[in-house]
């Protein structure tokens, strides 16, 4: 039997609240939201938090909603929702892609955007998603609030720049013209983490490419933002050729480790691949064009 | 700490750690075995439960979160001594053998049902994919479910 270590627990009823919980209980305090990252580590003694703050009462943190052209999305938000939300799938389907093979619809109930993205683990997709969709996420702490991108955001392995007493509340993501966006991922059975995966967000413009963003999930040791991608596309008119070769940079630039899920030069063969195919099915949405 | 959760319409308090699962929780405190501890790491589903209608797996939530709030597990299904349609389902199709893994397969299928009345074979594999049977008998349960789904639609027609 597995069980996680003695802690205590408290529920916090507000995003004030839990600061205040996390202060007064340091640094071994641990926030928990869909609890699908954290209490498996618990079991495993991964993580052995001494109290944990339970954010699952904080309806206000639970939103997808348009502020004039910034999507807003609540830190607590279920994967269930990001999947179902009309407004992400009008401007960001790549989420719905994401979602559809984000472990299983039950966990699904359950898991959170924020969870996900704090837990910054390496193979998790939606870290991939927003860091191609260029989103922004907000952090509070004590000090007030401050907004970071998701390239300061990402600090290492597991490790993010949300400090010790301080909460992750939202991610906020610009509308911008001509956008289309798609996540390809490939995995070894339903629901698993991915071998490997490719987030694509481009915006078009008279006919060429204004911004393209790309990044990568379970293809290093943080997720992957090959900006090389975006630079060789911005300015030029979409094409096959340009595809591939973006498939060739990010099959580069990534630092798969070979493990269970597969050797080395498999993994940097499918980065290629996807990468591709991602950028190919989000211009095709930018350009209306997809059946 | 002690908590209170009400589980198939009845409310049970107990003083618990803060560390205690809520499958151990609903095992041990009213003995409902039915909801099944598998793998401990929420890929299995034999655990699902409902919690406040919605379908989790049981081993990935702690009892001190679900305090306050209502669990439905296998046992709850039965009403006034009448299966549910989906348990029926379940034994006129021959959808389990071993029967580890049905209690959460039956309460993922009724969050679905719930939810979709009338889905496609396709939405009820995505709908208990994340339940695993070691049986191999995926086909028969998609096809309970679907029975369910259709007894559900003719005693909504008579009625």
């Amino acid at each position: 039997m597995q069980t996680p270590a003695p802690c205590g627990y408290e529920r916090a009823t507000s995003v004030d609240g839990a600061l205040a919980a996390l202060a007064a209980h340091g640094p071994t305090a641990r926030l928990i939201a869909g609890g699908h990252s954290l209490l498996p580590m618990m079991k495993l003694r991964l993580a052995t938090p001494e109290h944990l703050v339970d954010i699952n009462d904080l309806d206000e943190l639970a939103y997808i909603e348009r502020d004039g052209d910034v999507i807003r999305i609540g830190a607590m938000t279920r994967h269930v929702e990001l999947q179902r939300s009309a407004l992400l799938a009008e401007h960001f389907a790549l989420f719905a892609d994401a979602e559809a093979v984000i472990a299983d619809p039950v966990v699904r109930n359950r898991g959170t955007i924020g969870g996900s993205l704090c837990q910054a683990d390496p193979g998790e997709d939606l870290s991939a998603v927003c860091a191609a969709i260029k989103a922004d996420v907000v952090i509070r702490g004590p000090a007030g609030e401050r907004v970071v991108s998701m390239d300061e955001f990402h600090v290492g392995p597991y490790v993010t720049a949300v400090a010790d007493g301080e909460i992750l509340t939202e991610i906020r993501v610009p509308i911008r013209p001509g956008a289309g966006s798609a996540h390809e991922k490939v995995e070894r059975r339903a629901g698993d983490f991915a071998i490997a995966a490719a987030s694509a967000a481009v915006w078009v413009g008279g006919g060429t490419f204004a911004d393209v963003g790309l990044a990568l999930a379970a293809a290093g040791p943080i997720t992957v933002d090959v900006t090389r991608v975006g630079e060789l596309l911005r300015g030029q008119p979409p094409g096959e050729e340009l595809f591939e070769a973006a498939g060739a940079i990010a099959a580069e630039d990534c630092m798969p480790m070979a493990d269970t899920r597969g050797p080395v030069d498999y993994k940097r063969h499918l980065v290629g691949v996807l990468t591709k195919r991602a950028l190919r099915r989000a211009t095709a949405r930018a350009l209306q064009q997809e059946a | 700490m002690q908590v209170t959760i009400t589980i198939n319409g009845e409310e049970v308090t107990r003083d618990v750690e803060p560390r205690m699962l809520l499958v151990h929780f609903i095992r041990e405190t009213p003995g409902l075995t039915g909801t099944h501890w598998g793998c401990d790491t929420s890929n299995c589903g034999a655990c699902i439960v409902r919690l406040d209608g919605q379908a989790v797996k049981s081993c990935t939530v702690l009892a001190a979160m679900a305090d306050g709030h209502e669990v439905t597990t296998v046992e709850g299904l039965e009403r006034d001594g009448r299966l549910d349609p989906v348990q029926e389902g379940f034994h006129e199709k021959h959808a389990l053998h071993c029967g580890f893994c049905t209690p959460g397969m039956m309460m993922a299928s009724r969050a679905l049902l719930d939810e979709n009345p009338d889905p496609t074979d396709e939405e009820i594999r995505t709908a208990i994919s994340g339940g695993i049977c070691r049986c191999t008998g995926y086909q028969n349960i998609v096809a309970a479910v679907r029975w369910a789904a259709e007894r559900e639609a003719e005693v909504k027609q008579e009625a």
